[in-house]
This record gives C-alpha cells, sequence and structure tokens, in this order.
C-alpha cells in the first residue's frame, strides 16, 4: 500500500473555487424553489378546483416525476430538448429548467396539503363577512397555507441544495465540481472531498439552523 | 438501423438488469447495516450514539453524488482496490443504510413506553423484549417508508452512470450515441425506470393503507 500525502495547501489555495460554487449552488437552489413553487401552487390549485382531466394530467405529472431519477431529468433538458427544438438554454438554464420541474412535482404534493389543511372555519368565515372567492384565495386561503407548509419548503430547499450537486455533470461550476476539478487537476483526492464535505454540511446546518427561526417566527398558532 | 435499434433495445434491458441488481444489493446491506445503526442510535450507550447519530446525519447531511464521488476516488487513493460497480454500491448503500437507520429508530420509537414496561414486567430480556414484542409492532410502521427508500435506492442507482457502470441510464447515453435517435430512447429510459419505481411506491402505499387501522 502506497502511503497517501496530504497537502491541505493546494486545496486551501481553491477555496474560492469551492466558495463560489457552494455561493452558485445555493442561488440554483433558490430559484428552482421558487419557480417550483409556481408550479406547485397552479398543480395544487388544479388538483384541488379544477376539471377532471386536469386532475388526471396533474396527477400524471406528479406521480412521474417522482419515479424517475433526477439526473435523467437534467440530461433530457440539456440533450433532449435541443433535439425536440428548444434550444435556448444554456448549461446553467437547462439545469434550473430540470430541477424547477423536479421540485415542482414534489411541491404539488406539499401545497395541495397545505391548501387542504387550511381550516374550513376561516373560509367560511370570508364568506361571513363577505369576501368574494378570489378574495377569499388570496386573503384567507394562500397566507394560512404558505404559513402552515413553511417547514415543508424550507426542506425542499434543503434537499434542493443538495440535488444541485447533479449540476456538475453540466459542467456548470458549482461546489461538486470544485471538487472534481481539484480531484482531477491536482490528485489531492481526499482534501477535495473532504472539503466538499464539510463545505456542504455547515452550508446545510447554517440554513436549516435560519430557517428554523423563520418558521418559529410565522408558525400558525391553533 | 433495425439491427442497430434492437441491438439498443438489447442493452437498455441489459441496463436495466444491473439497475436492478444495484438496488437489490443496496437494498439488503444497506437495510443490514440501518437496522444495526437504527438499534444503536436507540438503544446504545451515549458513545455507540454519538458514533451513529455523527455517521447518520453527516451522510444525510451531504449530496449522494459527492458520497459516490468520494468513495470512488477516496478509497482507492487510501489504499483500497475498488471497482467502479463496487465503489458505487459501497457508496449508494452507506447513503441507504442512513436512511433506514433513521426509518428503523423512528418505528421503535413510535411503540408506546408502556410495552417495554409491559414486556419488563413479566420478565423478558432485553432481546426478548424486542424480537417478542416492539419489533413486531413498529416493523409494521416502518415497512412503508422503507418500501418508499426502495424507490429513492432505485433512482441513486442512476448516478452509478457517472462512475461508468452501465446501468440504464449510461446503457441509454450508449444507445443514443449509436443511434442518434434521442427522444424515443429518452422515453422508453423514463418509462422502465417508472415502471419500476411506480410498482414499488405503489406497494408501499398499499402497505400503508393495510397497517392503517392499528393504533397502539
Amino acid at each position: 500500500m502506497r502511503a497517501y500525502h496530504y497537502n491541505w495547501f493546494l486545496a486551501w489555495q481553491s477555496f474560492p473555487r469551492f466558495y463560489w460554487g457552494l455561493a452558485l449552488g445555493l442561488e440554483l437552489a433558490a430559484l428552482s424553489l421558487l419557480i417550483g413553487s409556481v408550479i406547485g401552487l397552479l398543480g395544487a390549485f388544479g388538483r384541488t378546483f379544477g376539471p377532471g382531466w386536469l386532475r388526471a394530467a396533474i396527477v400524471a405529472y406528479v406521480e412521474f416525476i417522482r419515479n424517475v431519477p433526477l439526473l435523467l431529468l437534467v440530461y433530457f433538458a440539456f440533450y433532449g430538448l435541443p433535439k425536440a427544438g428548444i434550444t435556448i438554454f444554456n448549461n446553467v438554464w437547462s439545469f434550473v429548467v430540470a430541477l424547477s420541474v423536479y421540485s415542482g412535482a414534489y411541491l404539488t404534493e406539499v401545497f395541495r396539503a397545505g391548501v387542504g389543511s387550511v381550516p374550513v372555519g376561516y373560509t367560511e368565515a370570508g364568506k361571513a363577512i363577505g369576501l368574494s372567492a378570489w378574495q377569499r384565495t388570496f386573503l384567507i386561503t394562500l397566507p394560512v397555507t404558505f404559513r402552515i407548509i413553511l417547514p415543508s419548503l424550507s426542506n425542499t430547499f434543503i434537499s434542493l441544495f443538495k440535488d444541485t450537486s447533479l449540476a456538475s455533470v453540466l459542467a456548470v461550476p458549482e461546489l461538486t465540481y470544485a471538487a472534481d476539478w481539484l480531484n482531477v487537476n491536482t490528485f489531492r483526492t481526499i482534501e477535495a472531498w473532504t472539503f466538499a464535505t464539510v463545505m456542504y454540511l455547515c452550508a446545510g446546518y447554517a440554513i436549516a439552523l435560519v430557517l428554523r427561526r423563520i418558521e418559529r417566527r410565522y408558525a400558525v398558532i391553533r | 438501423m433495425t439491427h442497430a435499434i434492437l441491438l439498443g433495445l438489447q442493452q437498455l434491458l441489459r441496463g436495466l438488469r444491473t439497475t436492478l441488481e444495484v438496488s437489490a444489493i443496496v437494498l439488503v446491506a444497506g437495510s443490514a447495516l440501518g437496522a444495526v445503526t437504527g438499534l444503536a442510535l436507540e438503544y446504545g450507550n451515549i458513545l455507540v450514539r454519538l458514533f451513529a447519530r455523527a455517521y447518520v446525519d453527516t451522510v444525510r447531511g451531504i449530496p449522494v453524488l459527492v458520497l459516490i464521488f468520494a468513495c470512488y476516488f477516496g478509497l482507492p487513493a487510501l489504499g483500497l482496490k475498488l471497482s467502479a460497480f463496487q465503489a458505487g454500491v459501497t457508496a449508494l448503500s452507506v447513503f441507504a443504510a442512513a436512511h433506514i437507520a433513521e426509518i428503523v429508530r423512528g418505528g421503535i420509537n413510535s411503540i408506546p413506553r408502556a410495552q417495554t414496561d409491559g414486556a419488563m414486567a413479566i420478565g423478558l430480556g432485553f432481546w426478548q423484549r424486542l424480537r417478542l414484542v416492539i419489533l413486531p409492532l413498529a416493523i409494521r410502521r416502518m415497512l412503508p417508508p422503507w418500501v418508499n427508500a426502495a424507490v429513492e435506492i432505485v433512482k441513486g442507482s442512476a448516478l452509478l452512470s457517472l462512475l461508468g457502470v452501465v446501468e440504464l441510464l449510461l446503457a441509454m447515453q450508449n444507445v443514443v450515441g449509436y443511434t442518434f435517435i434521442v427522444l424515443p430512447f429518452y422515453g422508453l429510459t423514463a418509462l422502465l425506470y417508472f415502471a419500476v419505481n411506480f410498482t414499488i411506491s405503489r406497494t408501499a402505499a398499499l402497505l400503508e393503507r393495510r397497517f392503517a387501522y392499528l393504533r397502539y
């Protein structure tokens, strides 16, 4: 067995690469969460109040996406969409598209559960003071739904952040790509993956800590 | 051309077989390691619990892809010679075990304390309590999430394509590479994954309904 010689300095030198990779990963996750939430919200309302064919279509979308590997969707967005005539996305945007469609399926379920768990008394109270259907939706159902699902949203964000590691296969320079770059170019294998692991862990726990505070601030008091 | 397509379909099926093999090995290894870790989390002394907790939280806190690359590049650097297949299966098993450990711990934890007290009162030892009282109750709670973990394992096995293990996803890329037929093969591959995973997740839903009547 050949001894492995550690050289942490070399890894430390490329810290900016890791740091900006982490920042890009967070941006990708945030953007996908945002687009996914719009998809999820529309999906949840369509699923709850829409006509039969729309409900069936939404169920099919959710079940299909949840049972297919994300990597397949990422490849499809990057290699498949151009073949279908959609050539407007570069590597970063095709990854955002893939992750958004992926998170949209999970968030549809999250929003649906949220909309379903708004107490009927709230909307009835809205009716009683003469609010229209739209007003009830925007002034009562949505704000309460948002508060109820906040914990699920923050969990989704953390898992999306971990999923951004897949962007490295499209050469998007995020954290995993930085580690792979260091590994391939300097053979600092252990250092590279230790760096990536520690940074993912620290970032994950830091985000969780912040989000838990926000959740407590907006928790529904029953 | 027809010949190429037929060859491609054959390769896809062979890839699917590898995917299923990887998933089966990972499910068995991950469940065994996960069960031990789960018991350690619930019943271990402070030191054992600390180790198990550190393992579970570290693995659950990083992306699977990082774990896979770390095993594939890192273990050989430390002197452990592993093929791509072995490294990938090891990484996925370590990953699955951490998740299954939480399922096991949660399942045992959800059983009321009174069951343990009752078992103690009639003089059962630790392993007897576990085998005769706690586990029969807890397994019904663990089964649905455990089956769902199998879906995650099948989905995770797609990542082994990045190490050059020719499972379904890499088989598809190979086939697309020489037939230049992109969309139909993407669709077919997605359908195969869907068929496998949908079957598993339906089973989980069925089990959940089957055990829904249990209140304890």
